[in-house]
């Protein structure tokens, strides 16, 4: 059973998404995601100060097995990314929740309401299963 | 739902992530994929391969059968317990499957693969009329793999007293009985290793035990990615019916002497053999960070393009490698579309590991 954290929202397309103290919004992808992966072996972030809209792609995530986009949960400016990702991958696999890909500062705030809470996200893998 | 091998249900209590392969249902990984990898080029792990095929020869004209059947030569099979890699060709010279073939006193066995097993089975049937030949698919076999440098001592450890004296006097690429089991030094791992094949009513016991003494199972794609660090080809991705032997690193596997031996697809081959623009099948090597992967776009300077036909992550070399078709010119180096980018890639010998040990 994959691990699910009530203090985030989900894309559907398996994205986190925590709101911060400071207005923005870390990005991840989910337990479900990583696991579903298999081993993660390469990650391609965005690039700071990239404008992104909400579902556009923002990077890749490379397993063993395959390759899959990640997007932007919501629209914004990229201003950070997890560069540490690159050198160990891994950690995606060891610690979903905690090995980010990029923060986001939001265009508009009210697009995270309409992402995913914990129950929402739950029901929907309930329904891929 | 796919087909199941007898060990299905211990997969999934082992914790598998079960996937369709061929039409069965067969465990990827039991966790890590990666994990399982370097475990095999350590030490040692068990896979279950009794989706594979096996298929017993046997009658007064099972040689001059596969003399016609097959590219290579089963007349070089000079003892029993002796065995080769062949293709099994189509009248284009196209590959219709690759295979095994053991010698025994009875006849001959072939280990095919688990996706073609139905093509293959309706054309050896079919190239069997006229012989004097029986063909037998032994359902009631199961086959496991137990591969790695330590795969012989332990499971020598495991067995009777005869077994094994018979699993230390094995040569590689050979594969004899005992009881009612098969026992070769076979494998497609590029390590030292044993396919058994037994009764499929053993093979859940026998799983059991390996698991107990903590030889752990291995999945299919552990498998793949051990494969293609030895350079070894994959039916379906790196030779298909549209494609000779030739393009696909499997010139050696082709006996052309002697000459009159008239195997099926000879003609073929033989028109293609000094045909300039027959593509040849290469190692790629991506020193960059990113992942290859079949089907992508290999450009050569100033000879055209070529196909990834396998690529992944190597967690040997700690980079990405492919088996590639190009064009049979292409020098040293090359360059692959990924996700629109050109990266480019140095051009080897199609084996990266073998033994554990780097090759490239």
């Amino acid at each position: 059973m994959s691990d699910i954290r009530a203090d985030l929202r989900y894309a559907p397309s398996h994205e986190w998404a925590r709101l911060e103290m400071d207005g923005s919004v870390t990005v991840g992808i989910s337990d479900h995601a990583q696991e579903a992966l298999g081993d993660v072996v390469y990650v391609e972030l965005p690039e700071i100060g990239q404008q992104l809209a909400g579902g556009q792609a923002a990077g890749v995530v490379e397993s063993v097995k395959a390759a899959s986009d990640i997007y932007a949960p919501v629209s914004g400016e990229v201003i950070a990314v997890n560069a540490a990702l690159t050198d160990t991958p891994e950690d995606i696999n060891k610690h979903p929740y905690e090995a980010w890909f990029f923060k986001l500062m939001p265009s508009d705030e009210n697009e995270l309401d309409a992402l995913l809470d914990s129950d929402g996200y739950a029901a929907s893998l309930g329904k891929d299963a | 739902m796919g087909q199941r091998t007898p060990l299905y249900d211990q997969h999934l209590a082992l914790g598998a992530k079960m996937v369709d392969f061929g039409g069965w249902d067969m465990p990827l990984h039991y966790g890590s994929q990666v994990e399982e990898h370097h475990q095999v080029r350590q030490d040692c792990g068990a896979f279950d391969v009794s989706h594979m095929a096996v298929i017993d020869l046997s009658g007064e004209q099972a040689q001059a059968y596969l003399r016609r059947l097959l590219a290579n030569d089963v007349a070089r099979l000079t003892s029993p317990g002796k065995a080769l890699y062949s293709a099994m060709l189509n009248r284009d010279g196209g590959v219709i499957d690759d295979l095994i073939v053991y010698l025994a006193e009875w006849g001959y066995r072939l280990v095919v693969n688990a996706a073609t097993r139905d093509k293959d089975l309706a054309w050896m049937r079919q190239q069997a009329v006229g012989f004097s030949v029986e063909l037998r698919e032994r359902t009631d076999l199961a086959m496991l793999a137990i591969q790695g440098p330590k795969a012989r001592a332990r499971i020598a450890e495991l067995v009777d007293q005869a077994g094994a004296e018979l699993i230390q006097a094995l040569r590689p690429f050979q594969g004899l009985p005992h009881g009612d089991w098969f026992i070769a030094r076979t494998g497609y791992t590029g390590e030292d290793g044993l396919e058994i094949m037994l009764p499929a009513s053993q093979a859940p016991g026998f799983f059991s035990e390996l698991v107990g003494v903590g030889i752990p199972p291995i999945g299919l794609g552990a498998r793949d990615t051990l494969r293609l660090e030895a350079g070894l080809n994959l039916y379906g991705q790196d030779m298909t019916e549209q494609v000779s032997p030739l393009a696909a690193n499997m010139g050696w596997t082709v006996a052309w002497e002697p000459a009159e031996r008239n195997f099926i697809g000879r003609d073929a081959l033989e028109r293609l053999r000094d045909d300039p623009s027959q593509p040849r099948l290469v190692g790629l090597v991506m020193e960059e960070r990113g992942v290859l992967r079949a089907h992508q776009v290999v450009r050569v300077g100033g000879l055209g393009e070529g196909e990834i036909t396998s690529g992944s992550f190597s967690p040997t070399l700690g980079k990405s490698i492919a088996l590639a078709r190009v064009p049979a010119a292409t020098g040293e180096r090359a360059e692959v579309e990924i996700r629109g980018r050109w990266y480019p890639v140095r051009v080897v010998q199609p084996s990266f590991v073998r033994h554990g040990k780097p090759l490239i």
